[in-house]
């Protein structure tokens, strides 16, 4: 009896698997194939992409890069662009990032919308500039315990053209952390006029797919690949007196417009306000004043929230918002740069509000 | 076979009286989790009722045709677990081709239909009391519309008391058990109109 049951036993199992398996093919090559879809792009381009998979994506696969920090996941809300064909409604998860206004415009989340019928789109023309580069890695240097600089030398093509304060993507290829490539947003902290690299500042996240993978994976010579340039991220031409405000790695594109202002001799009044825990945490310092000694009204303020014993530290102390109560005199004639953590920029923006800035001349980039 | 019990009466049973979410406390973790809006819940429960209509037939044909006569029956777990499994990985395909909304709020809940022990809970009480194939699909629908009702109605009060002010300590999962137990003891109204076992 035991070998005749067991052999029962087996085949019952794998017979309804079986089955099973075979019906929920069936229905993947059916139910779930939505064929070939067309996207057209500012009544102008068609591409054709296969079907079910989100807009974000499928562009993307096109070498049509719409900005993304978040790489798809839905919790940046950046990659919006405005559909102009019938799309049915807004998702649940579209709809916090999305504005009263932008939904009659019927601006949508490209990485939550899934392609099933044909679609039309409008996009930006710089988008159509933005574009794939292979880079290699040219050195890696710490800056902090938490913070590599990463230099890329261009490849192919080997110039990029940005303007300072601008971000790249960095797509991080397939490994332990992560089954699919990914993408994340850094910006450049080198100036626009070197053009056949690029520069990045990359603080560690524990457990971030990217960070993980640049820290403990990236050697020198490797091939990695970027695209852009994107983003809104860049000084205005006005006479106005400038407040830089930035912590951690949120010093790449302010470094990247510091450059570029010495390059193109603009004197305006600037200062800017840096924010660290303790010392150890403090970077590029020397540069920075040597920037001051290049730009005659520019003032670094580096400022430690939790200095330690031994850093014997005589310089400003306190939260960044603190110390912009300390400095800010009258917001009159100023606009204000911000890189950093959301939970940063939002009490900074509240400060700077609150010293006479109004919210139009706050410029920022929030990398959650 | 049970033949004593007319399928109608099965299927009043399986929602008022015998609701498999308020008297025997099956699958209460996405009726915790999508029972914040109305709209939400009646996607689940719709779900939810869908596959145990269709479960349950399925279940007890594996039983009865290949279960019974091989005399493998206690293998019916795995056996109604890969029926159900795969039930819903159709189900989630057919959403997901028809409507983006109801695929994107079930979110995760729509894969965990598959562990849903109300829907385990029902193909394995209708092979231990022995009904039809009738009497099984009734039981299912039933089961299914009871708990839909369940959950819509606990959606609804939810959604009300969004604007009340509950105690700190019970935001939340709190609040949403005592309610549930209330629900649970206003349903113990309906009991000894109609008995099964």
């Amino acid at each position: 009896m035991p070998l005749a049951q067991l052999l029962i036993g087996i085949g019952a199992i794998c017979g309804v698997s079986t089955v099973l398996a075979i019906i929920t093919m069936i229905a993947d090559a059916t139910i779930a194939n939505y064929g070939e879809v067309t996207i057209t792009i500012n009544e102008e381009k068609d591409v054709k992409v296969a079907g079910g998979k989100p807009l974000l994506g499928s562009l993307m696969e096109e070498k049509i890069f719409i900005p993304s920090a978040c790489g798809g996941r839905g919790s940046c809300g950046l990659c919006k662009v405005k559909v102009t064909s019938d799309v049915g409604d807004y998702l649940p998860t579209e709809l916090p990032w999305i504005t009263d206004e932008e939904k009659q415009d019927n601006i949508r989340l490209s990485c939550q919308l899934k392609l099933k019928k044909d679609i039309a789109i409008k996009i930006p023309d710089e988008l159509f500039n933005v574009r794939e580069f292979q880079t290699e890695v040219a050195s890696l240097k710490d800056l902090t315990y938490d913070i590599k600089e990463v230099t890329l030398k261009l490849v192919e093509p080997s110039e990029i053209n940005f303007k300072a304060g601008q971000y790249i993507q960095l797509q991080v290829p397939e490994y332990e952390l992560s089954k699919e490539s990914v993408y994340r947003a850094y910006s450049a902290a080198s100036p626009p006029s070197i053009k056949d690299s690029i520069q990045l500042e990359i603080r560690l996240v524990p457990n971030g797919i990217c960070t993980t993978y640049v820290f403990d994976h990236l050697k020198v010579g490797d091939s990695i690949t970027i695209n852009g340039p994107y983003g809104e991220f860049f000084l205005r031409e006005s006479q106005r007196d400038i407040v830089f405000i930035a912590g951690g790695s949120g010093m790449a594109p302010i470094k990247s417009i510091l450059h570029d202002m010495q390059e193109k001799s603009i004197s305006r009044n600037a200062t800017y306000f840096f924010g660290a825990r303790s010392v150890r945490d403090l970077f590029l310092v020397d540069e920075m004043k040597g920037l001051e000694k290049a730009l005659s009204n520019f003032r670094f303020v580096p400022a430690l929230s939790e200095p330690l014993e031994e850093d014997n530290w005589k310089g400003e102390t306190g939260l960044i918002t603190e110390v912009l109560d300390r400095h800010l005199k009258s917001g009159e004639n100023t606009e204000a740069y911000l890189c950093g953590s959301p939970g940063m920029i939002d009490a900074s923006v509240k400060a700077l509000t609150a010293n006479g800035i109004p919210e139009e001349l706050i410029y920022y980039d929030k990398f959650a | 076979m049970n033949q004593g019990i007319a399928f109608y009466a099965i299927f009043f049973a399986a929602i008022f009286t015998n609701n498999i979410l308020l008297t025997n406390y099956l699958g209460m973790c996405s009726f915790l989790a999508v029972s914040r809006e109305v709209k939400t819940s009646q996607g689940l429960g719709m779900a939810v009722t869908f596959v145990l209509a269709v479960t349950s037939v399925l279940n007890w044909l594996a039983y009865r045709y290949i279960l019974l006569p091989l005399d493998l029956v206690y293998l019916r777990y795995i056996v109604f677990i890969v029926i159900i499994a795969a039930f819903v990985q159709l189900l989630e395909m057919i959403i997901e081709r028809v409507s983006d909304q109801l695929y994107s709020s079930l979110g995760i809940f729509l894969p965990l239909i598959t562990v849903n022990c109300a829907i385990l809970g029902v193909s394995l009480f209708m092979v231990i009391r022995n009904y039809t194939l009738i009497n099984s699909f009734f039981y299912g629908l039933g089961s299914g519309i009871g708990w839909a009702l369940a959950i819509i109605s606990m959606a609804g009060i939810r959604q009300k008391m969004a604007k009340s002010r509950v105690p700190k300590g019970l935001a939340g999962a709190g609040i949403t058990l005592i309610i549930a137990g209330l629900m649970a003891l206003a349903f113990m109204g309906f009991s000894g109109m109609i008995k099964i076992t």
